[in-house]
């Protein structure tokens, strides 16, 4: 078999540990049906070698459906499936040069932390010796040294996840698939091992495969990310290009906080004109028909009922609803003429005089806003 | 019954809601104590004391001391009978295992419909009746019965089951399977399915990761299953005296002989006592056993 | 791969349905055969007639069997869940030292092979002179029943959350209200499938039966006993059918119901 390339050939030996050796993943139109249910619907990302991506989405959006397709659990229905450009979507997954960390982790209870991280190894057949020297050496990576004789049960939730990490890298595979490793975990604890990870990933220059439907974590963790939505991807990018330009309305609700403003738009030259409130709003691109403004609250300014607005910058009268003071920044909640609500954060040293019950005028630079179309099933109103 | 506890939490890190809490002590801490009484005294008067009379008769009739029991084992047909017992009894064992592992495994696979009907399929002899069901097996096993009469077709020609150890295992097998099959679809279904995935994406081929990873983890429920199995087959009487040869009677048999028939009491109470020494040893050995392996799988 | 599993897969059904049809072989051959015109135990039968039907509600030694059946097992039904019940309750609430004993004494008779048990009863019944009374049956019943009972009942509440009674208690409930309120109501479908087990174990109770009974007093079972062994008429088939007609409505019940409550949670 094609796909057993990369354990029968090199040992597993020389590998473990080694730096910079990540292989590259390629999905071209990955398709998984379950009767008459679409998992995954025509996927196609390619995953450079070493990368961090991370498969961010609601439940039921598919990304899972496409780690298991890699990692061998999930046979396809159509598409293909290379690594490093060798087809491997009929290879079983003791074939396939993939680590997986597993949702609760999976640890065998009935076995020892050491036992569970020499397991990949004695089914490598690697001497006993080498064997010891590579579960401590794993241990080591995830800070465990002195727990190997423990049984999994006896340790926290965050240890376990760690040796589950430290199961699924001792062999030195290629590529590391996570399946929302950090899920079961409080807060806390989570942003501390999200730098773990961070850091172990830097550590083995593994191509790394991570799900997740928690924003903050694929915008702390990942080179790209790849946002999926009904079992196909809406969008494939930096966390920072996700967020300053996102190409759908989805991408723009799901990653971060926006105001949304929906309108029938008219194209310009190189701009558009959208109807909202009695107003005409201007924003950057050509684009006629159902049409929303997306904006940060970071780029909305709030301007007093004395005070006037930029030259140029778009205006909406506003009623300041409520504000949330979050220490570094506060955050204030306004009522637009026909309804809806924008959310405005602003920086603290550089608040405004705005109080709830004002009367304001919410402004903003045209090119600080995204004209996307609009997507009737993206639920806009702030909850 | 007390073994089926012992039965792993396979995922124990993300525990289920919070411990019931402990109430405050109540006035009185003895009181609920007093809701046992009614039960334990009919169990002590009706259970408990002639299970103590048999004991004292086993070794006080026809006169005191150890007669009965030397008698018992010098015989060599109650020796026959002995090893009788406990081979048919390992046999019905062996034999409901191989039958339900896979059975058991299935229900945890299959669709919610599959499972359903599995599960039914499984439960139907579980309330059918003991007597109708060893009813059955005379008429499917007869000479003439329907099973002679299938193999006669596929060219296997009449097998002679009736009146035999064979029929015997047969029909005690379809009596017991159940008590085999729920104690391991139990444990089974507790077993995270992620454990051999687990196991397969680290480098295990199917059957290594079956072996190393699965068979373990199910231990438990073998154990279960086969304990009540066995122990529930060394006891039978009905099965063994209606289906089997009174020449291949097996311990309850010659007990119910004993007393019933020669009123030899003293002599069916030791037998009695074999018999129950026999059922408790393997209880408290496998107690023991089981304890050990939860205490490694599930603490 | 895929091709070897869904092969491998389509083996176990294959395996399983056999298994399966193994299973439910009695049931399938009783049902038939009591519904024969022929007076031997020949299936498949060649004819169909309900005349064993009619022969078994003919026969008052059929009638009485049933009806004692019927009686002694709503009577251990009644006594072993209340007992078994309270014995639940006071396991799971009383802080004995001796507790783990009086726990292995009420759940012993499950394990004590049933000739050993039926002995001792016998040899107890002939002294009190209990043999072929009602009142012997029932107690006899009741202690075998009696585990059946405790573990379905135990199992609920250790589940059962008890700062629910306290909470009701701080609503105003009264120990007896919480409990009948709140309480019951949440074990309740384990005292349910122990109510039924108690019947079920009592019901199908042959080898106890056999040595307490006495000419004047038989249940269905011990019947089935000496017909199965005097002669080969289908009369027993057609009573075998109804005691899996009625054990099978009961456990249909009992399932219903507690599908409902737990779903009306």
């Amino acid at each position: 078999m094609p796909a057993s390339r990369g354990l029968a050939q090199t040992p597993d030996t020389e590998r473990a540990g080694r730096a910079g050796r990540g292989a590259e993943i390629a999905l071209d139109r990955l398709t998984k049906r379950y009767g008459d249910f679409v998992a995954v619907d025509e996927v196609s990302l390619t995953i450079e070698p070493g990368e961090f991506m991370t498969l961010l989405g609601p439940s039921g959006s598919g990304k899972t459906t496409t780690l298991n397709a890699i990692a061998g659990f999930v046979t396809p229905t159509s598409g293909s499936l290379r690594m490093d450009g060798t087809a491997i979507e009929s290879a079983p997954p003791h074939k396939r040069d993939i680590g997986m960390v597993f949702q609760h982790y999976a640890l065998f209870p009935h076995m020892t932390v050491a036992e569970n991280i020499a397991y990949p190894l004695r089914r490598r057949k690697i001497a006993k010796d080498r064997r010891r020297e590579l579960v401590a050496a794993a241990l080591e990576t995830v800070r465990l040294g002195e727990y190997g004789h423990r049984y999994p049960r006896e340790l926290s939730g965050g240890q376990q996840q760690r040796v589950a990490v430290a199961r699924a890298i001792v062999y030195g595979p290629r590529v590391l698939l996570m399946d929302e490793p950090l899920g079961a975990l409080d807060k806390k604890l989570r942003d501390w091992l999200q730098l773990e990870i961070k850091r172990i990933h830097a550590e083995l220059g593994t191509t790394f495969v991570y799900v997740t439907h928690d924003q903050d974590e694929a915008l702390v963790l990942s080179d790209r990310i790849a946002v999926f939505n009904n079992g196909r991807i809406e969008q494939v990018g930096s966390a920072h290009a996700l967020y300053e330009r996102p190409e759908t309305l989805f991408v723009a609700k799901f990653l971060g906080e926006s105001t949304v403003l929906r309108g029938a738009a008219e194209a310009g030259a190189g701009r558009s004109a959208l109807g909202k409130a009695g107003r005409t709003l201007t924003a950057a691109g050509e684009l006629t028909g159902a049409a929303a403004i997306v904006i940060r609250p970071e780029r909305l300014v709030v301007v007093g009922a004395g005070e006037r607005a930029e030259p140029g910058w778009n205006a909406l009268p506003a009623t300041v609803l409520q504000e949330i003071y979050l220490g570094s920044s506060r955050k204030l909640e306004l009522r637009l003429p026909d309804g809806d609500t924008a959310l405005v954060r602003e920086a603290a040293g550089r608040l405004s005089a705005a109080r709830p019950g004002d009367e304001v005028t919410l402004t903003w630079r045209v090119e600080d806003a995204v004209l996307l179309p609009d997507d009737p099933d993206v639920e806009t109103v702030l909850t | 019954m007390a073994v089926l506890d012992e039965a792993p939490g396979a995922a124990r890190p993300t525990a289920g809601p919070a411990a019931p809490g402990r109430a405050p002590r109540e006035r009185g801490a003895a009181r609920p104590a007093v809701l046992l009484l009614p039960a334990l005294v009919l169990v002590l008067v009706f259970f408990a004391y002639p299970l103590a009379t048999m004991l004292w008769r086993a070794f006080t009739e026809p006169e005191t001391g150890w007669g009965n029991f030397t008698w018992f084992f010098t015989t060599q047909a109650n020796i026959d009978v002995l090893v009788r017992t406990f081979t048919t009894a390992l046999w019905v064992t062996v034999i409901a295992l191989l039958l339900s592992y896979p059975y058991a495994y299935l229900m945890t696979v299959a669709g919610p419909r599959g499972r359903a009907a599995l599960t039914l399929l499984v439960l139907v002899p579980f309330w059918t009746s003991l007597m109708v069901r060893t009813f059955a097996w005379m008429v499917i096993l007869q000479d003439t019965g329907v099973l002679n009469r299938t193999l006669d077709l596929v060219g296997l020609g009449p097998v002679h089951l009736i009146r035999t150890q064979a029929g015997v295992i047969v029909g005690m097998v379809q009596l017991l399977m159940p008590f085999m099959v729920l104690p391991l679809y139990a444990v089974m279904s507790g077993i995270d399915r992620r454990y051999v995935q687990a196991a397969r994406s680290l480098g295990a081929r199917p059957l290594t990761a079956f072996a190393g990873i699965y068979l373990p983890l199910s231990l438990p429920g073998i154990a279960a299953g086969s304990l009540m199995v066995f122990v529930s087959a060394l006891g039978f009487y009905i099965t063994p005296a209606l289906l089997g040869s009174p020449d291949d009677a097996l311990i309850s048999q010659q007990i119910f002989t004993q007393v019933n028939g020669l009123l030899q009491w003293g002599r069916g109470g030791a037998m009695g006592v074999v018999l129950l020494g026999m059922t408790l040893a393997l209880l408290v050995l496998v107690a023991l056993v089981t304890r050990r392996a939860g205490r490694k799988v599930s603490l | 791969m895929n091709n070897g599993s869904r092969a491998a897969r389509a083996a176990l059904w294959a395996f399983c349905a056999l298994v399966g049809l193994w299973l439910v072989a009695p049931v399938l051959v009783v049902v038939p055969l009591s519904f024969t015109d022929k007076p031997s135990l020949v299936f498949p039968p060649t004819g169909w007639s309900t005349r064993w039907y009619a022969n078994f509600f003919g026969d008052p030694r059929w009638t009485d069997a049933f009806v004692n059946s019927i009686k002694v097992g709503l009577l251990v039904t009644l006594t072993a869940t209340v007992l078994g019940t309270l014995a639940a309750l006071g396991l799971t609430r009383a802080r004995l030292r001796g507790l783990p004993i009086a726990q292995g004494t009420l759940l012993s008779p499950m394990i004590v092979p049933g000739v050993v048990f039926a002995i001792g009863t016998y040899a107890l019944f002939l002294k009190l002179q209990l043999v072929g009374t009602l009142f012997g049956f029932v107690v006899a019943h009741t202690v075998l029943a009696l585990p059946f009972v405790m573990i379905p009942v135990t199992a609920s509440l250790a589940g059962f959350d008890r700062r629910l009674e306290q909470a009701a208690a701080g609503l105003g409930a009264g120990r007896w209200t919480a409990f009948r309120t709140v309480t019951l109501p949440l074990v309740a479908p384990g005292v349910v499938s122990g109510a039924l087990f108690a019947f079920v174990t009592s019901f199908d109770e042959v080898v106890v039966s056999l040595f307490i009974q006495s000419p004047y007093l038989q249940t269905l079972p011990v019947q089935m006993y000496g017909s199965v062994t005097r002669d080969t008429d289908p009369t027993i088939a057609a009573a075998a059918t109804m005691i899996i007609t009625l054990t099978t409505a009961i456990v249909l019940a009992a399932t219903l119901l507690t599908a409902r409550r737990s779903r009306a949670r």
